[in-house]
């Protein structure tokens, strides 16, 4: 994917670029407002990692209010030490696909960038998703591994949905709890945790391969085995 | 050339033009100014008011007494010929029965027939419209109010009044007016200057404790008059927000004292865990347990920092723009799922009781934290096979949430403070967690006009969450 990274610390920015580069990402980077405008408006790219106050005179907001008024869709991603949900809000409004505050896990900024190009590149609600022999029909609502009908609870479906959503990519908690439960804070305990080990019983245990995946210090992943 | 200096030395002075407009920014001079303009303008209108109608009236009594008096001379013109009509005129005039009547006849040749005037007043060309014109009658210049009528035969009747006395009658009202115009421009000024004192005199008591405020005495308060006026609402409201004011500022004080000490602890801890493994790691994984472990310190102390500006946030009170009426049933129910699997995996029996609806006019984001820090509370603390009652029901017009456990709950003493930011009761000393979890629930519901109560479960906590139901 090429991703475009607007970011005027020197520090965060080589940590960023270095990070998606190491997974498999074309790079660009822009220091200031002007140029990240510049880059954003005259080529393409897959995302933008943009940052909230940027120097140059042009700040992240204003930057994509200019990019969504010329018609840009490419999806962006806001990186920001204003954390509060009134500056969330205000970076959502102004166009942005998602809201990550400072200081961040580079997993977490990972996931959500790659979880963003999916996003856009979805064309139409589908009606069935399928993840290795794992089945899921939305229209139904019924789910499926092989021959086999699974039963699941309608958070446990909305779960499963959310991860075959996002197959072959890491989805953190932080994501799974915003996505799924709609909730914008991280609570004490491990409520993902529990959850995902329930769904494991109902769709990974009674069968030879396992397809919902830990990933260490990220997240989860479902994918089939031989992707 | 010397005389450069004194010029350039008179010129403008950076400051002056609003040091000159200074007297002019003071509020109680412009009360005053208004009042004065104001006390001028209804004088003013009140005096030319007196003059038009006494004057006017004047006028037109003069003539009304002309109209008849020439209206009789002509009927004895009409009656007895030229003849009668000239006896009548000097039977007048010698009868001197209207001491100020001006009588004129003249022939159609312009020879005078009768009359108390030496000649015909210049500028009298027009019958029948009125003049007023100088005279000379016998002699003594004078000036008077004419009219002229026609007499048949070419003849014209000129009949008028001297006046003169109502002239200078004109000239005294004219100067008692300027004298009252005067004196109440006076009275205007006195009237501002007292209304000025009186003005500053009142704020006098709000101005001294702002600036001792501002000066940082945070103690003082406006006096309160007890009269219940205008200024005294002014005066309460004021002191509502000195209250609030000191309120927050003592929250900033405690928690960078909070700060100081809680956050030194796991920065300490990270820092010399980095440092130790600098010094003595010898292999690279020991190297990497160290750097991952002070990362997970770090992010500890980041989700601190989110938990205090979160709180601080809600305190302020800017997160209202997100409030919204909303059914909190299904907003709870779906914390009940998400945490029934925690409590199974714990052996913890969750007992749910929530009633539906439960409209409330609130902030849907807030209410889940503050009720997800109370679950993440009763969790944390109850041992495997206990209860844990979540309820939710409408008491009394206020929807209360109550969250119990039989955990080692909160001792007597330090109930009260159990909300203040970092502290930490005995119990959970020896346990993971920031001490801000009941800080935010607090902050969460006095933002929605509630309150918080935290009781003995015998044993464990009852904490207890009431926000006012919302009406439509």
């Amino acid at each position: 994917m090429r991703i475009l990274v607007v970011e005027d610390d020197k520090d965060v920015a080589g940590f960023v670029l270095k990070g998606l580069r190491e997974a498999g990402h074309t790079v660009e980077h822009a220091d200031n407002g002007r140029d990240g405008l510049f880059l954003a408006a005259s080529e393409n790219f897959d995302a933008i990692i943009l940052d909230r106050m940027l120097p140059g005179g042009i700040d992240g907001l204003r930057l994509l209010e200019t990019l969504r008024g010329q018609d840009n869709t490419t999806p962006v991603l806001f990186l920001s030490a204003l954390g509060q949900v009134d500056d969330r809000v205000k970076g959502l409004k102004a166009g942005g696909d998602d809201y990550l505050t400072k200081p961040f896990a580079f997993a977490e900024l990972l996931a959500r960038v790659e979880a963003l190009t999916r996003r856009g590149k979805s064309d139409g609600p589908a009606t069935r998703l399928m993840v290795g022999d794992l089945e899921m029909d939305l229209l139904s609502r019924s789910v499926r591994r092989g021959t086999q009908k699974i039963d699941l609870q309608p958070r446990e479906f909305r779960l499963l949905e959310y991860l075959m959503r996002h197959a072959g990519q890491v989805v953190t908690r932080t994501m799974l709890l915003e996505g799924v439960w709609d909730y914008h804070f991280d609570p004490q305990t491990n409520v993902i945790d529990v959850h995902i080990s329930r769904l494991r019983q109902k769709v990974d245990k009674p069968f030879e391969t396992s397809l919902l995946h830990t990933v260490r210090n990220a997240g989860y992943m479902l994918r089939a085995e031989d992707i | 050339m010397a005389s450069y200096g004194p010029a350039s030395a008179s010129g403008p002075v950076p400051g002056t033009p609003r040091r000159r407009g200074a007297l002019f920014r003071s509020a109680g001079v412009r009360f005053a100014l208004v009042y004065a303009v104001v006390f001028g303008i209804s004088a003013f209108v009140l005096a030319v008011a007196l003059w038009y109608s006494t004057l006017g009236l004047l006028q037109h009594q003069v003539q009304n007494a002309i109209n008849n008096d020439s209206q009789t001379l002509l009927e004895h013109e009409e009656l007895g010929g030229l003849p009668s009509l000239e006896e009548a005129i000097r039977d007048r005039l010698v009868n001197e029965s209207e001491p100020n009547g001006i009588y004129l006849l003249v022939s159609a040749t312009g020879q005078i027939l009768a009359g108390n005037l030496d000649h015909w007043p210049a500028g009298l060309t027009h019958d029948d419209v009125w003049y007023e014109l100088p005279v000379t009658r016998q002699g003594i210049a004078s000036v008077a109010l004419l009219k002229v009528q026609p007499v048949p035969g070419g003849m014209k009747l000129l009949v008028g009044r001297d006046v003169r006395a109502r002239l200078e009658l004109r000239n005294v009202l004219r100067a008692g007016l300027i004298w009252a115009l005067s004196l109440m421009i006076a009275l205007g000024i006195m009237g501002a200057l007292l209304i000025r004192s009186l003005f500053r005199r009142t704020i006098k008591d709000i101005s001294a404790t702002t600036s001792a405020i501002a000066r940082g005495d945070i103690s003082r308060r406006v006096p309160v008059s007890g009269v219940g006026d205008e200024f005294d609402e002014l005066a309460i409201t004021i002191n509502e927000m000195l209250d609030r004011i000191a309120r927050l500022m003592d929250g900033v004080r405690q928690v960078s004292n909070a700060i100081a000490h809680d956050l030194r602890t796991p920065v300490t801890r990270a820092r010399s865990r980095l440092e130790d493994a600098a010094l003595h790691a010898s292999t690279k994984d020991e190297m990497q347990a160290a750097i991952d472990r002070a990362t997970l310190d770090l992010d500890g102390i980041v989700s601190v920092f989110e938990a205090l500006l979160r709180i601080s946030e809600i305190e302020v009170g800017s997160r209202r723009a997100a409030f919204a009426p909303i059914d909190l049933s299904p907003v709870l129910t779906d914390m009940d799922e998400l945490y029934r699997a925690v409590a199974e995996e714990k052996q913890i029996v969750l007992h749910t009781e929530i009633e539906t609806p439960l409209p409330v006019w609130a902030d849907r984001d807030l209410i889940q934290q503050a009720v997800v820090n109370l679950l993440d509370n009763s969790l944390k603390f109850s041992e495997s096979l206990t209860v844990i009652n979540f309820s939710a029901m409408v008491v009394d017009g206020m929807v209360q949430i109550v969250v119990a456990d039989r955990g080692p709950g909160i001792a007597e003493k330090d109930r009260s403070r159990a909300t203040e930011r970092f502290f930490r009761g005995e119990a959970a000393r020896s346990t993971a967690g920031s001490g801000l979890g009941l800080a935010l629930v607090l902050a969460v519901a006095q933002l929605h006009n509630g309150t918080l109560h935290l009781q003995d479960n015998h044993p464990g906590l009852r904490a207890i969450i009431s926000i006012p139901t919302y009406k439509s």
